[in-house]
């Protein structure tokens, strides 16, 4: 705070005659748009590029989704290992040129199966997040365009879902039903879709009252063509920031899961049982630990990165907030 | 503001219901029940051991029944540990798990707030990006790879804090910091924007203009205006740390609630599982409960009309 004075003591430019020449600025030609116009998507994503943490984020999940892949196909190829192959009699070895990430203590390729396990993580994640964006917007959609009493219960309703603690209800779905892709993904979305439906509500009330709204309404627009053509659309800034931040919650939610065995089951792989499985011999072999961790904690961070690049660059007033 | 507390009560308590509700009817869809075994008990037996745990009156009678003992606070019996009761085996195990998080919370306000506060004080300046830096690793990094990290790094390798258990002062420092990287990263980001907020808010240039020092406006008006919003992080703080705690406690061989709570799910002990889900689900409500309410108390700028805020 203290610097703040700072700018106002630099020296003034001595001033000489020519400062004082009229500019003589063709008023015609002052109004000419010299730069060329942008949509609203080719500034977001200008203000994106020029954000170098958000870029290196988006770079590390295009190499991570690329790798994820093709990594355990190439490896098929070269070694013949898939994630399930397993050699009694190379266990728990270190990466050596035969084996890129060691093995681990069923000698099964921990590359494979790392980039698999990440595999598993990234459907999780995506999938987890694109059904919370289906029902977050529905319902989101209704509370906010029809407000009044529909608004009041669904929002209750909602705040009451809200309140359970989701790990613990999808820890009790996968408890009692068997874990698999398809159970995880849905348990996790049970509650996880509240979140989006309030951002979505909230963004529905604020626009729903604009003159554009009005002037579509007015010339017979029905409410389908309202939400879809007109609210949605605009709202989809914060829409899109919530489901790329909704992603990394959703992975740290599988791989904890795996990690307490809830995830999925073996032989596939999954990196938070990755790490959970290393924990027992972790002192002998420590890469059976170090890759998936480092994994599932790059991948969380390139997904947070990209979110923050994306709302400052959505919302250049919400800028270091 | 009783009205306020009031509805903010039972919405509390009806989600609690849900909760409650759910556990029971899924821990109904489960096959098999807590006397089952790999020896055939005789249909005598068995039917005096259902008849004194209620098993063979009607399905509703039951629920009634099992919301009558957890309002007494009976979470039923372990299926696995043989008759001890749930409530029990919580009540021997909490206190380890509650000192070990109270610790973690004392630590995650006090370090998150002072990262916080610096890096707004320090704005664009290298400490700010430091924290940003910090809290966005802390953030990412999910707890049960800090721990093992943590684990591997600081106590195997540098052998500077024991590896496990909870016996010296020592013990408690990597558990700490691996239950309170993720709360502390939260905070800090939370403070340094509010800070901001505040740094640039009109009453500090009055304070400043009418010739208060500098300590008086950070300790007065700063700090303690842009605070508020960290309270609103406590209800998330405590889920947050329990889900730490269940990882972390695992994985230094703590005997804790969590621990408890992780081999019941391996062994599918699972009376014992959803009465641990009841009392995590307890303790989480009423953090979010007592954050409502708290908040409302310490920011003035809240007005409360009836049933509108939000």
């Amino acid at each position: 705070m203290a610097n703040e004075n700072k700018a106002n003591k630099q020296p003034m430019p001595a001033l000489t005659a020519a400062d004082f020449e009229p500019v003589n600025i063709n008023e015609r030609e002052s109004e000419v748009i010299k730069r060329e116009s942008l949509t609203a998507w080719r500034d977001t994503w200008e203000r994106l590029r020029s954000n170098k943490v958000a870029m290196s984020g988006l770079m590390a999940l295009v190499l991570i989704i690329l790798a994820s892949i093709f990594a355990p196909m190439i490896s098929y190829w070269v070694h013949g290992y898939d994630y399930q192959t397993n050699d009694l009699l190379a266990t728990n070895q270190p990466p050596s040129s035969l084996h890129w990430f060691g093995t681990d203590d069923l000698g099964r390729d921990m590359f494979v199966r790392t980039w698999s396990g990440a595999r598993i993580s990234l459907i999780v994640g995506v999938a987890a997040a694109l059904i919370d964006l289906l029902i977050g917007v529905i319902y989101g959609g209704i509370m906010g365009y029809f407000g009044g009493r529909v608004d009041t219960i669904m929002n209750k309703f909602s705040e009451i879902l809200y309140a359970i603690p989701y790990l613990l209800v999808t820890i009790l779905l996968l408890v009692v039903f068997e874990p698999s892709l398809g159970t995880i993904i849905l348990a996790l979305t049970i509650t996880g879709w509240i979140n989006m439906s309030w951002i979505v509500r909230g963004e529905i009330m604020k626009l729903k009252n604009r003159e554009y709204v009005l002037a579509s309404r007015s010339m017979g627009a029905g409410t389908g063509r309202l939400l879809f053509r007109h609210l949605l659309p605009n709202a989809s800034g914060p829409i899109i920031v919530t489901l790329t931040l909704s992603v990394p919650s959703a992975i740290f939610a599988e791989s904890f899961l795996s990690f307490l065995g809830l995830g999925v089951q073996a032989p596939i792989s999954s990196l938070g049982s990755m790490v959970e499985n290393a924990l027992t011999g972790w002192m002998y072999y420590p890469w059976r630990m170090l890759f998936p961790a480092v994994l599932i904690s790059v991948i969380m961070l390139a997904f947070n990165l990209l979110g923050d690049g994306l709302r400052d660059a959505l919302d250049p007033s919400l800028k270091n907030k | 503001m009783a009205r306020y507390i009031t509805s903010k009560l039972i919405y509390t308590l009806l989600s609690l219901f849900i909760l409650i509700t759910a556990t029971f009817f899924l821990m109904k869809a489960i096959p098999g029940d807590p006397f089952m075994s790999e020896k055939e008990i005789p249909a005598a037996i068995r039917a005096r051991l259902d008849a004194q745990y209620g098993l063979d009156k009607p399905i509703l009678t039951q629920y009634v029944n099992y919301l009558g003992n957890i309002v007494q606070g009976d979470l039923g019996i372990s299926m696995k540990k043989l008759n001890q009761e749930v409530s029990s085996i919580v009540g021997q195990t909490f206190g380890v798990s509650l000192r070990l998080g109270l610790i973690a919370v004392v630590v995650s306000i006090i370090v998150g707030v002072t990262l916080g506060l610096m890096a707004a004080l320090y704005h664009r300046k290298f400490i700010d990006s430091a924290v940003m830096i910090i809290a966005v690793i802390g953030i990412a990094v999910p707890s049960f790879v800090l721990a093992s990290l943590l684990q591997y790094s600081l106590g195997l390798k540098a052998g500077i804090f024991p590896i496990t258990g909870l016996r010296t002062p020592l013990g408690y420092v990597l558990p700490v910091i691996a239950l309170s990287a993720g709360p502390i990263a939260y905070i800090a980001r939370l403070t340094r924007s509010s800070m901001l907020e505040v740094l640039h808010a009109d009453y500090i240039k009055t304070a400043k203009a009418k010739g208060l020092k500098w300590p008086a406006i950070l300790w007065k008006h700063v700090i303690r205006n842009g605070i508020l919003p960290v309270v609103t992080y406590v209800g998330p703080m405590t889920a947050n740390i329990i889900t730490g705690s269940v990882v972390v406690e695992r994985i230094f061989g703590i005997g804790g609630i969590g621990k408890v709570f992780v081999e019941s799910i391996s062994n599918r002990d699972y009376t014992m599982i959803m009465g641990i889900t009841l009392f995590y689900g307890i303790i989480l409500m009423a953090a979010r409960f007592i954050t409502d309410i708290v908040y409302v108390l310490v920011d003035p700028r809240i007005k409360l009309t009836s049933g509108k805020e939000g």
